[in-house]
């Protein structure tokens, strides 16, 4: 006589130590086992794109900044580059590597709050307090800049708010030179860890059709063993001038793209962005940040659509504009919230447990998921 | 601690009840873990080893039956303010409310054109300390939760506050 | 790799009645297309092999604002005219991309849903009707997204005012 069960619905609230933000998760259970993952988002909606029709061009950029607070960086960098392809500006070429520079050691601070509040979820408590001590630096990099530790009002259309301080490239290349080793410590520490293995291997594995039809993009993607990047397959700025691999999953603990490999994606994707950072400051030429920046932004009529590789994915802008200094409409393309349509997909038929490591290693931004 | 304080041999101590009970709610401060947008990574910052919330006996805690402050970091949307309100409810007494960040102080960025935004969280539960900012530094969040032990340091048993 | 202008022929001589036309506009050219056969274009965008677009970049709901506009109760609103999305498709194996655009009325906006076929249009598609009150038909689970399932109006609608008060709480500054 079998015995008789029922389903059993859980609500991982909005308020939960580790759904990285306002996320609500209603888990449909039999027993342990997870039937059904339908997430409810919409606690963070802070009307960005009404704001976006009533201010002018450049009164937006602190807005931009705050979507994805964890990579402010590149949120201003792809309003920048969506909005100088629709005036058609040309940029001076210090510019240009001034803002590399910038998104890349952007990319660092945010793999780390990544990596570090995975392990904070997994349970290992020491990765975060290492991985924010590293933080600490770059920011310091980011404050001497422009004056703001978070969201920083720097990358305008058309050029910079202010020019690199004078110390800045000795720092940045001390920074180089000390941030090497705390990678191979992080391996130590994380990656090669026997518990986190167990948790993390052959755990939320995404074949790569269901990928691409989802439109997943970032290191999920890559984790998943495709080889796509916006940095190489559809170059913007000047990052055709840099010699960089990016990184794929392979499956080495596990299958490819489990959970594993999307975070040893992350991690390899640091070294790399250390590589672009001295490159860049080697091939650094002068010239004037501001002289571009034009009065008054007033695009004719029309519309664009383009895009960077911010560190959760691909983040396009698709900007319509009317003639007027406002533009008519802006919608944004976050990363993290075509990421999120994939949680029912992944976390079929595992444990409760399960989900908040495939949660971790999706790596969601509830600012940039509401808007 | 009290102007008995160290006159007698080292094994007694002598004060008053409500300094007492101050002094042990003010060291031990445990905040409930709620970070709500980008004034939540500073939050977490200053929980970090740098700037340490730790050596104040500010832990967080994932339950709000077991808090006693809650330091609302970030912007407060209406889909969220029923919730917080619940939150709020469902901590003991004594219980403090620390408004971090622009956007829970008044609106923030989001005062002029946020449909889905409230204009700060005082219009739904009653706040102690404000922190400017966008975001504050982790140095004024310090100081804010300073101006707290100061106003926990006035309290007395018998009268109740707020 | 393929131009805008060949694949809107390639497009125009399979289905004549639903693709209208290539508008020439500044940055990103787009096609027009109907409403209520954007699934099945969809589905031959996807499938053909000159063609094979299998990533739906963004979804996006406009509000085109050009009816009458009147005042009921004192508010301005618009009436007539209609509402828009815009699709923009890339082929990750072909490297070429496109833009398309359907318009609905605005008093009756129904469009055929493609997220059977792009499943990133899911969530999209939930999003432009939360915000615009665009319906998308055969959509699995159309409800609001981001707003409260009370919310009362779809606010990036151009005509669209704040209300006073919700659940007992000042909305206005």
């Amino acid at each position: 006589m079998a015995i008789k069960t029922e389903e059993m619905v859980l609500n991982m609230g909005p308020q939960h130590p580790s759904t990285h933000g306002v996320l609500r998760l209603e888990l449909v259970l039999e027993g342990e086992i997870i039937q059904k993952v339908t997430p409810h988002i919409g606690y963070l909606h802070r009307c960005f794109e009404k704001h976006c029709e009533a201010m002018t061009y450049p009164q937006i950029v602190p807005y931009t900044d705050r979507m994805d607070y964890l990579a402010a960086m590149g949120n201003e960098f792809g309003y920048a580059v969506a909005v100088e392809k629709l005036l058609g500006l040309e940029l001076p070429p210090r510019v240009e590597y001034i803002r590399v520079i910038m998104a890349e050691l952007q990319r660092i601070a945010s793999h780390l709050v990544a990596i570090g509040t995975y392990g904070a979820d997994i349970g290992a408590m020491t990765p975060f307090l290492f991985a924010f001590r590293d933080r600490e630096v770059v920011l310091n990099l980011f404050e001497i800049t422009c004056g703001a530790r978070m969201l920083y009002n720097y990358i305008w259309p058309g050029g910079l708010s202010h020019d690199l301080h004078p110390d800045f490239v000795r720092l940045a290349r001390e920074f180089c030179v000390y941030f090497k080793p705390k990678i191979v410590e992080m391996n130590n520490l994380l990656s090669t860890n026997r518990i986190f293995i167990e948790r993390t291997a052959n755990v939320g594995v995404l074949p790569l059709e269901t990928a691409i039809n989802y439109g997943i993009t970032g290191p999920m993607l890559r984790g998943s063993g495709f080889k796509w990047d916006i940095r190489k397959d559809d170059p913007y700025s000047v990052y055709d001038k840099f010699d960089f691999d990016i990184p794929v999953g392979t499956g080495k603990h596990g299958t490819v793209g489990d959970c594993w490999d999307r975070y040893d994606v992350r991690i390899r994707e640091m070294e790399e962005s250390v590589k672009i950072i001295e490159q860049a400051l080697d091939q650094l030429p002068e010239g004037n940040v501001t002289s571009a920046i034009p009065k008054r932004i007033k695009p004719v009529v029309g519309s664009v659509y383009a895009r960077v590789e911010n560190p959760r994915g691909e983040l396009g802008y698709f900007i319509m504009s009317n003639g007027t200094t406002s533009p008519y409409r802006i919608k944004v393309r976050g990363p993290s919230f075509v990421n999120l349509g994939i949680m029912d997909v992944l976390c079929k038929n595992h444990m409760v447990a399960d989900v908040i490591a495939i949660l971790g290693s999706v790596d969601i931004v509830l600012g940039e998921v509401d808007r | 601690m009290g102007i008995l304080d160290k006159q007698f041999d080292d094994n007694f101590i002598v004060t008053s009840v409500d300094d007492l009970f101050n002094w042990a709610r003010l060291s031990s401060l445990w905040q409930l873990g709620f970070g709500l947008a980008c004034c939540a990574i500073e939050m977490m910052a200053t929980s970090a080893s740098h700037y340490d919330f730790d050596r104040f006996g500010v832990i967080p805690r994932p339950s709000p039956r077991q808090a006693d402050i809650i330091i609302i970091s970030g912007t407060v949307t209406f889909k969220m303010a029923i919730r917080i309100k619940r939150l709020y409810e469902q901590m003991p007494d004594p219980k403090y409310i620390i408004s971090m960040g622009s956007c829970s102080n008044c609106g923030g960025p989001y005062w002029e054109h946020g449909y889905h935004v409230v204009k700060g969280i005082d219009r739904v539960i009653p706040v102690d300390v404000y922190v400017p900012g966008c975001p504050p530094r982790p140095e004024a969040l310090l100081e804010g939760l300073l101006k707290l032990q100061e106003k926990v340091r006035n309290e007395s048993i018998v009268k109740k506050t707020a | 790799m393929k131009s805008a202008e060949e694949i809107f022929n390639l497009l125009k001589e399979k289905y004549n009645d639903g693709v209208k036309e290539l508008v020439k506009q500044p940055i990103d050219a787009y096609i027009t297309c109907d409403p209520l056969l954007i699934n099945v274009i969809s589905l031959f965008l996807m499938t053909h092999e000159d063609l094979l677009f299998d990533n739906l970049m963004i979804l996006s709901g406009v509000d085109d604002a050009n009816g009458k506009t009147v005042l009921v109760d004192g508010l301005k609103t618009i009436e007539g005219g209609t509402l828009s999305v815009y699709y923009h498709l890339e082929s990750t194996k072909l490297r070429h991309k496109i833009v398309l655009r359907v318009s609905a009325p605005r008093e009756n906006p129904e469009v055929e849903s493609v997220s059977l076929i792009w499943h990133s249009a899911d969530w999209h598609e939930r999003e432009a009707f939360d915000l615009f009150g665009i319906k998308f038909l055969n959509h699995p689970d159309l409800r609001r997204i981001l707003m409260p399932d009370d919310w009362e109006g779809h606010p990036l609608r151009k005509d669209y005012a704040n209300p006073e008060f919700y659940l007992g709480i000042k909305v206005p500054y």
